[in-house]
């Protein structure tokens, strides 16, 4: 059972204030996007469950949600992966080692690797999307006997924006399926041209024995439910992790509400049967 | 190893046909092989042949002179190449090349196509079973257009 988000907070201050974190080493992922490595500063490792976030912040640049992309029976480094597309996150990536960042989390809901015991579990990860789910691949992975067939689907929109390219090839080595496509590509790519969900046709799933886990852009998202509903996936076997712009982190501002649901707090995890409802909504 | 008829029923595009027509697509059919780069057919080209994939995988590309050529989308075992034979003008609209070694089975479209014209009902199930795999390219293109990766906007 997965704590509350006041529970897990980092310090014990309270979950409204941030911890400092030192920046021990950062990795390019891509042009846009890195992996840094933190530890804390004062106190106890910061222990989490795959599919949670924290609330990260570099000096007065904002502070922005991003996904936990570290293994979880490593929680002595915090590891995150981040996109520059704004202020706050491009000022994340031009953090150097060394540099102390102020962190809160972590928050949220977690992918439901018990529940998939047994399952074929099926990871359809878009773009910046597969960060949230590496640790649950890690987690699974070590624990690969639990487990039916691990089949990873990832889409990317060229060759040079796919991320963690090396470390995907020693997951196969490790038991995991992956199919990789971009939706273009020159001719050096030998790999799928397309968009992710025919990745879904070539997986050769048996519907009723999978379990479904997908991060990426929400119409993606929408796509690969409606695909795999199409193969025969119930809905209450997807489980999705949604994005909301957030502040609090912790289920007080409001700002993250979809329908009746706070995305920080009830989320960013969810069964698609859940929200599905709400995610079908345009004006939310 | 299949043969030619029984990897032409198992085809999703061909699968549940009647088996007369079945027969008939197979007699329309030969095997063929190719290395990996090789460029099967070329934009505006008649479309009078095309393709089930057995074994390896063929990109479509878009060229544009001066640069090197766009990869748009692979298609791989048990997917069909091509449905301009079916539509006028019948033309190929993108240039196909294989990516790695492969082995096709090459189907004559426009013996099919007068086969479709001498039989309606032959010629609506073709038409509704390729008519279904050019919905899913316009999808598929759709999704691709709202550059959904790169355009952050769109993932919140
Ligand atoms: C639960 C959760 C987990 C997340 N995990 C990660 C992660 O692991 N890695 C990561 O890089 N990002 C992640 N994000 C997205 C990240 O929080 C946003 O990119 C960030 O808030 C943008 O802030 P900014 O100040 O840099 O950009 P802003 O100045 O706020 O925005 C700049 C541009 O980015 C776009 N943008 C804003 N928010 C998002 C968003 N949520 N997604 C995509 N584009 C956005 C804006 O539309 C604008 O075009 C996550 C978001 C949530 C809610
Ligand atoms: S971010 Fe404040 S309630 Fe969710």
């Amino acid at each position: 059972m997965l704590a509350s988000a006041s529970d897990t907070a980092t310090a014990s201050a309270g979950p409204l204030v941030p911890a400092p974190f030192r920046l021990l080493a950062k990795r390019r992922e891509t042009a846009d996007t890195w992996t840094l490595e933190l530890e804390p500063r004062h106190g106890t490792p910061l222990e989490f469950a795959p599919g949670q976030f924290t609330m990260i912040s570099r000096g007065g640049c904002g502070e922005v949600p991003i996904s936990i992309s570290g293994d979880p029976d490593e929680p002595e480094r915090l590891v995150q992966t981040v996109r520059a597309v704004g202020l706050a996150t491009s000022a994340l990536c031009e953090a150097e080692p060394g540099e102390v960042l102020s962190v809160r989390g972590p928050f949220g809901t977690a992918w439901p690797l018990e529940e998939a015991e047994g399952a074929d579990v099926v990871i359809v990860a878009g773009g910046i999307g597969l960060p949230p789910l590496r640790g649950a691949v890690l987690r699974m992975l070590a624990q690969r006997e639990r487990y039916g067939r691990l089949v990873l689907l990832y889409g990317g929109r060229a060759p040079d924006q796919l991320l963690f390219g090396e470390q995907i090839q020693q997951w196969r080595e490790q038991g995991l399926e992956v199919l990789i496509t971009v939706d273009s590509a020159g001719p050096e790519w030998i790999g799928h041209v397309g968009v992710v969900t025919r990745l879904i046709g070539r997986a050769g799933l048996d519907a009723s024995r999978v379990l479904a886990m997908t991060c990426g852009p929400e119409v993606m998202m929408r796509f690969v439910v409606a695909t795999l509903a199409d193969t025969g996936v119930q809905s209450d076997r997807i489980h999705v992790s949604i994005e909301r712009n957030m502040q609090c982190g912790i289920g007080v501002c409001g700002h993250c509400q979809l329908g009746p649901v706070l995305v920080c707090r009830d989320g960013p995890v969810f069964r698609y049967s859940e929200v599905e409802r709400w995610m079908r909504v345009r004006e939310l | 190893m299949l043969t030619l008829a029984q990897e032409i029923a198992a085809a999703e595009v061909f699968a549940g046909l009647a088996p007369e027509y079945l027969d008939l697509i197979t007699g329309c059919g030969q095997n063929v092989h190719f290395d990996a780069g090789v460029i099967l057919q070329r934009e505006g080209d008649p479309a009078d042949v095309f393709y089930l994939i057995r074994r390896g995988s063929v990109a479509l590309e878009v060229h544009h002179p001066g640069a090197e050529p766009i990869r748009i989308l692979t298609e791989g075992p048990g997917e069909p190449v091509g449905w301009s034979w079916l539509f006028e003008p019948y033309r190929w609209h993108l240039d196909a090349r294989t990516i790695q070694p492969c082995s096709l089975i090459a189907l004559d479209g426009a013996c099919l196509r007068g086969k479709c014209e001498q039989d309606p009902a032959l010629g609506y199930e073709l038409m509704r079973r390729f008519a279904r795999c050019l919905v899913e390219r316009l999808e598929a293109t759709q999704f691709q257009l709202l550059d959904v990766y790169g355009n952050a906007r769109v993932g919140v």
